[in-house]
C-alpha cells in the first residue's frame, strides 16, 4: 500500500505541476522540469521495490466505470515497464532543466511534459479495460499536442494530423480488442478477463486487434508511417520520450493483452507478431540508411528495434504455447532487455540529436560534420549510444541480442514445421538488421561528428550547458553499466520472465564467474562480458605501453594524405547520401526501386553534370497514399449529397425507410 | 586447483602470444605462395615482422583534421581482434576463454573493431577513406546473415554455440561426415575471404584506389598506427584460418586439461594447418581474379544460399536438435 500512496503523490505533482505550467508565463516555466524529475525518481524507486519484492499491490478507486469501479494494479511487470518509462523520463527532465529559461520555454511545450509522463505511468497501473484507454488516450492526445507545438511549421502539422489519424486508428483497434476481451458479460476489470479467457476465434481477433492498436504505437510496418515524421517534429527531448519510451508503453500494451489477458496461447499466435517484426526490423533500417535527416534516421530505427522486440515477443509465445519454458525465458528476456536498453540508448541518441540541432540548428546529416572537435562531450556520449545501438560488445545492446541469437538457435527445437523452418530465415533477417545498424550508426556519426564541418553553422558550434551533458552522460553510463552487468539484469528480471513465461533464466551461479550471462546451461551457450571487456581493456592498455616503449614516438600533424591530392573544400568528403550508395545498390533496387540517373551534357558543353536519386516508399504509395486518394474521391461524390433539394432528401429518407424495413420483414 | 588455475592463466597467455607471434608469419606465406606460384622470387617469409618494425620505427603522420577517435581507433581494434583471436581454441579446447564467449560473441567482437575501422576510416574527412567505410559496411551486410545461417547449423549439430563444444563434438564423431557440414564449411570459407578482405572480394596488395576497400579505410594512417591496423588484420586472418580448422579439421587439438604434452602436440597440429591454411589461400590467391564490387552480392550471396541448405539439411538428416 505504501508503494501505490507513493506513485498516488508522485502522479499528483506531476498533475500540478502541469496545471502550475498553464498558469504562469516565461521563466517560471522552468519549474516543471526538477518536478517532473522527481516525481519520475520516486516512480522508479517504487517500481524498482516492487520489482525486487517481486508481489504486487493493488487497490480500487470509486471512480471510472459506475459498475467496478476504477482497479488500478502494480505488478512486477508493470514495474519493470515502469523502471523503463521513468528512467527515460528522469533523463529528458534533467535534459530540461539546461533549456535557456529566457529563450527556450513555451506554454505550448512544458505543460503538457508532465501530462505526458503521467499518462504513460497511468497506462502501467491500470487494471481495467477503462483506466487503461483513457490514459492510453491521454499519453496520445498529450504527446501530439506536443508534436504540433511548433504549429507554424506545415511539416509538423502534417506530422500531427497523420498522428492523430493513426493513434484514432490505434485506440479504435483496443477498445475492440478490450471489447473481445471482455466478451458477452462484460467483465472489464482485467482480474475477470483472466478468469474467462476468450474462445478461439475471439482470442485470434483480439491478439490481431492488440497487433494493430499497440503496433501502430509503436511503429510496426505497415502501421509506421506517422512515426518517422512525429517523433523529430516534437522537441528533443519530448522526440526522446516518444521513441525510447512511449514504444515501450505500445509493447507493455501488447504483452498485457497477449501474455496475460488472453490466457494460455496457442502456437500460431506466435507467426503475426514474428513476421511482422522481422519485416519492420529489416525494412526499418532500411528507410534509416537512406535517410539524411538526423532526427528521421532515428526514429526509422526505432522501428527496427521495436521489429526487434516483436520478433523476441513472437518467439516467447511460441516457445511458451510448447510448453519450453527456459526457451522462453530466454526469449522473452531478450525482449524485456532489448525494451530496456533501447530506452537507454535512443533516449541517449535523441537528446544528442537535440544537442546537435541546439548548437548548429540543422538536422540534415550533409550540412553537419566535424562536431567531435567543437562538441567533444556530446560526441563521447552519442558514440557510446550509436555503439550500444548497433548491438557491439561490450555495450547494452549486445546482451539482448545475444540472448534474441540464443532464442532464435533454439527455435529449431519447436516441433511446429512452420516455426522450425521459419528460424534460419528469422536468425538471418536479424543478423542482417544487426549488420545494417552497424552500418547506419557508422554513417550517422561519420558524417555529423567526424570529418570536416561541411557548413558554416557547423564549424560555430558549441558545446550544451552542463545539464544536458548530464543528462546524455548519465544513458551512456547506463548503456555501459546494462552491457556488463547484463547477467545480474536478467536475474533481477526473473519474476518477471516467471510471470510472462513460466520460467526463468538459469542464472550466473551457474556459470564460471558470477557476471556470466548464461542462456540455458552454461555448456550450451555463454557471454562473459566483463571478462571481454577487461581482457580488451588489458590488451589495449599493454598494447599501448608496448608500443610507445619500442616504436618512434613523434607524431606529425600534416596534411590529409589522400592519396597525395586533398581537396581542401569540404564538399569533397563523403556525405551521408554517398555513403548510402552501396547498400542503396545492393538493397535499394528490390525494396525502394531506387533508381540512379547522370545527366551528362554533351562533349565540349561546359554545363555541370547532375546526378539524382530516386526512391520510392512501396508502402506509403499502396497503403496510404492509394486508400487516402480513393477516400478522397469518394467523398468528393459523396459532397453532391450535401446539395439536394427538400423533395430530394423526403424520397431519400423514404427509400431508406423502406429499405430498413424490407430488411427486418426478410430477417424475422 | 591454484595450480590448475595458473596452468589455464599460463596457457590461456600461451594462446594470446601465439596467435600474436604466428600471424605476420601467416600472411608471410600466403604472400611467399603467390610469389612462388608467379614465378617471382617473393619476399622472405618473415617480411610480416620486419614491415611491423619498420612501421613501428617511423613517425605518425596524423591528418590536420583528425580527431582522438583516430589516434586511439588502432589500440582498440587490435585488442578487439586480439582477444577474438584468442577466443577461438586453437591448439587446445577447454581453456579459460572457451568460458567466456560463444561465437555469436566472438561475430560480433569482430563487428565492433570493423565499426571502430569505419569510423576511424570517415574521421579524417577524405573521399577515400568515406568509399572504403561504407563498401566495408556493405559487405558487412552481406557476410553477417551469412555468418549466423553457418552457426545455425553448428548449434542444431553439436548442439552448442560454444566454440570449444562445437569442436569437442567434432573430435569425438571424426567420421560423420554430413552434407550440410559440407555445405557450411564452403559457406564460412566465402565469409572469411570477405571479411579478410581477401580476393576476389579486395585486394590486400592493390595499388588502384578506386577499387579499394579495407586499403581505402586506412588509407591516412602511417607509423605506429598502421603498424597496429596491419598487425590486426594479420589476426583476423589466423582467427579466421583457426576457426576453420577447429571447426573442420580439430584433429590433433588437446582436450581439456590435457597438460603440457597434449598441449605442445596440439600447437604443432594448429601451427601445421594454420599455416597449410596459409599456403591454400595463396594457390586460391593467383587462380582467380578480382571481382568488381558489385558483383559480390552474388558471391556472398553463394555463401548465403549454401548456409540456408545447409540448415534444411539438418533439419532433414537430424529432426529437431535436442
Amino acid at each position: 500500500m505504501p508503494e501505490l500512496f507513493a506513485s498516488g503523490t508522485a502522479l499528483g505533482a506531476l498533475a500540478v505541476a502541469a496545471l502550475f505550467a498553464t498558469l504562469v508565463r516565461g521563466p517560471m516555466l522552468a519549474l516543471v522540469y526538477p518536478v517532473t524529475a522527481l516525481a519520475a525518481a520516486g516512480l522508479a524507486v517504487v517500481d524498482l521495490r516492487v520489482l525486487l519484492a517481486g508481489s504486487d499491490v493493488a487497490a480500487r478507486l470509486p471512480i471510472g466505470l459506475p459498475t467496478i469501479g476504477l482497479h488500478l494494479r502494480l505488478d512486477v511487470v508493470s514495474a519493470f515497464f515502469g523502471v523503463v518509462i521513468n528512467g527515460g523520463v528522469l533523463a529528458a527532465s534533467v535534459y530540461g532543466m539546461g533549456f535557456d529559461r529566457a529563450k527556450e520555454l513555451t506554454p505550448r511545450v512544458e505543460p503538457l511534459f508532465p501530462l505526458f509522463a503521467a499518462a504513460m505511468n497511468m497506462v502501467l497501473i491500470a487494471d481495467d479495460a477503462y483506466g487503461f484507454l483513457f490514459s492510453w488516450e491521454l499519453m496520445s492526445l498529450a504527446s501530439w499536442a506536443l508534436v504540433v507545438a511548433r504549429h507554424t511549421d506545415p511539416e509538423s502539422r502534417r506530422a500531427a494530423h497523420l498522428y492523430l489519424v493513426m493513434a484514432a486508428i490505434g485506440t479504435a483497434a483496443l477498445l475492440f480488442a478490450f471489447g473481445g476481451l471482455a466478451g458477452p458479460a462484460g467483465g472489464y476489470a482485467f482480474d475477470t478477463v483472466r478468469a474467462h479467457p476468450p474462445v478461439l476465434l475471439v482470442a485470434a481477433l483480439v491478439l490481431a486487434a492488440a497487433l494493430v492498436g499497440c503496433g501502430s504505437k509503436g511503429g510496426l510496418i505497415p502501421l509506421h508511417a506517422w512515426l518517422p515524421l512525429a517523433h523529430p517534429a516534437a522537441p528533443s527531448h519530448v522526440s526522446a520520450l516518444m521513441s525510447g519510451v512511449m514504444t515501450k508503453v505500445a509493447i507493455y500494451g501488447f504483452v498485457r493483452i497477449a501474455f496475460d489477458l488472453l490466457g494460455p496461447p496457442a502456437w500460431w499466435w506466435a507467426l503475426p507478431p514474428i513476421v511482422l517484426g522481422v519485416m519492420t526490423a529489416v525494412l526499418g533500417l532500411l528507410y534509416a540508411v537512406f535517410d539524411r535527416d538526423l532526427k528521421r534516421v532515428l526514429a526509422y530505427s526505432t522501428i527496427e528495434n521495436i521489429g526487434v522486440i516483436f520478433v523476441a515477443l513472437g518467439l516467447a509465445l511460441a516457445f511458451r504455447a510448447n510448453g519450453q519454458h527456459e526457451a522462453a525465458a530466454v526469449a522473452m528476456a531478450a525482449a524485456l532487455l532489448h525494451a530496456l536498453n533501447h530506452s537507454w540508448f535512443k533516449s541517449l541518441l535523441f537528446l544528442g540529436a537535440g544537442a546537435v540541432l541546439h548548437a548548429t540548428g540543422r538536422r540534415d546529416l550533409d550540412g553537419l560534420g566535424g562536431l567531435i572537435h567543437r562538441m567533444p562531450r556530446t560526441a563521447a556520449f552519442f558514440l557510446v549510444g550509436a555503439l550500444a545501438i548497433s548491438a557491439l560488445p561490450p555495450l547494452n545492446g549486445f546482451v539482448s541480442e545475444w540472448l534474441l541469437f540464443q532464442a532464435v538457435i533454439a527455435a529449431p527445437a519447436l516441433p511446429q514445421a512452420a516455426l522450425h523452418f521459419a528460424s534460419p530465415a528469422i536468425g538471418a533477417m536479424l543478423a542482417l538488421a544487426a549488420a545494417l545498424a552497424a552500418a547506419c550508426f557508422v554513417r550517422v556519426y561519420g558524417t555529423a561528428f567526424l570529418g570536416r564541418p561541411r557548413s558554416a553553422e557547423a564549424a560555430a558550434a558549441h558545446d550544451v550547458p552542463l545539464a544536458q551533458q548530464i543528462a546524455m552522460g548519465g544513458l551512456a553510463l547506463l548503456c555501459i553499466l546494462g552491457g556488463l552487468l547484463g547477467g545480474a539484469l536478467t536475474m533481477v528480471l526473473s519474476p518477471v520472465l516467471r510471470e510472462l513465461a513460466g520460467g526463468a533464466l538459469p542464472g550466473a551461479a551457474t556459470g564460471p564467474t558470477m557476471f556470466s550471462l548464461v542462456a540455458f546451461d552454461p555448456a550450451r551457450s555463454i557471454y562473459d562480458a566483463p571478462i571481454i571487456a577487461l581482457f580488451v581493456a588489458i590488451a589495449s592498455l599493454t598494447t599501448l605501453v608496448v608500443v610507445h616503449r619500442v616504436s618512434e614516438r613523434r607524431t606529425r600533424r600534416g596534411p590529409a594524405w589522400d592519396c597525395g591530392f586533398p581537396d581542401p573544400s569540404a564538399v569533397t568528403q563523403y556525405t551521408a547520401s554517398s555513403f548510402a550508395q552501396p547498400l542503396r545498390r545492393v538493397y535499394g533496387a528490390v525494396f525502394f526501386s531506387a533508381r540512379e540517373t547522370v545527366a551528362m551534357p554533351p562533349p565540349g558543353d561546359t554545363q555541370a553534370a547532375r546526378f539524382s536519386v530516386t526512391l520510392v516508399d512501396h508502402v506509403w504509395r499502396t497503403l496510404y497514399a492509394a486508400p487516402g486518394r480513393a477516400l478522397l474521391r469518394l467523398s468528393e461524390r459523396l459532397n453532391a449529397l450535401q446539395f439536394l433539394t427538400i423533395r430530394r432528401y423526403l424520397a431519400l429518407m423514404f427509400a431508406a425507410l423502406v429499405i430498413l424495413l424490407a430488411i427486418t420483414a426478410v430477417t424475422t | 586447483m591454484t595450480r590448475d588455475l595458473v596452468l589455464q592463466f599460463l596457457a590461456q597467455g600461451a594462446q594470446m602470444t601465439f596467435v600474436l607471434l604466428i600471424a605476420p608469419l601467416a600472411v608471410g606465406v600466403v604472400r611467399r605462395v603467390k610469389a612462388r606460384l608467379m614465378r617471382r622470387q617473393g619476399a622472405p617469409l618473415l617480411q610480416g615482422y620486419y614491415d611491423l618494425a619498420k612501421l613501428l620505427r617511423k613517425e605518425s603522420v596524423v591528418a590536420e583534421s583528425a580527431s582522438w577517435l583516430f589516434r586511439s581507433a588502432p589500440y582498440l581494434i587490435f585488442a578487439l581482434t586480439w582477444v577474438a583471436a584468442a577466443l577461438v581454441p586453437s591448439f587446445a579446447s577447454g581453456l579459460m576463454f572457451n568460458w567466456a564467449a560463444d561465437v555469436v560473441a566472438l561475430v560480433a567482437l569482430l563487428g565492433a573493431a570493423r565499426a571502430l575501422l569505419a569510423l576511424a576510416g570517415m574521421d579524417v574527412g577524405t573521399s577515400f577513406g568515406g568509399i572504403g567505410s561504407s563498401r566495408e559496411m556493405m559487405i558487412a551486410t552481406l557476410a553477417e546473415p551469412a555468418m549466423m545461417l553457418i552457426v545455425l547449423t553448428l548449434a542444431i549439430a553439436a548442439g552448442t554455440t560454444r566454440l570449444a563444444g562445437v569442436a569437442d563434438f567434432f573430435i569425438a564423431e571424426p567420421f560423420a561426415v554430413r552434407v550440410s557440414l559440407a555445405l557450411s564449411f564452403i559457406a564460412l570459407i566465402i565469409v572469411a575471404l570477405a571479411e579478410n578482405a581477401r580476393i576476389p572480394v579486395d585486394n590486400p596488395v592493390t595499388h588502384l584506389e578506386l577499387t579499394m576497400v579495407h586499403e581505402a579505410m586506412v588509407l591516412e594512417y602511417s607509423g605506429r598506427h598502421l603498424a597496429l591496423i596491419e598487425a590486426a588484420s594479420h589476426l583476423k586472418l589466423v582467427l579466421y584460418l583457426s576457426l576453420l580448422v577447429c571447426l573442420f579439421a580439430p584433429f590433433g587439438m588437446a582436450p581439456a586439461n590435457a597438460g603440457i604434452v597434449g598441449w605442445a602436440i596440439g600447437l604443432a597440429a594448429w601451427t601445421a594447418k594454420v599455416l597449410a591454411g596459409a599456403a591454400l589461400l595463396g594457390v586460391w590467391e593467383v587462380s582467380i581474379a578480382k571481382m568488381r564490387v558489385f558483383r559480390l552480392p552474388d558471391f556472398v550471396g553463394i555463401a548465403f544460399v549454401f548456409g540456408f541448405l545447409a540448415i534444411l539439411l539438418a533439419f532433414l538428416t537430424r529432426g529437431v536438435f535436442a
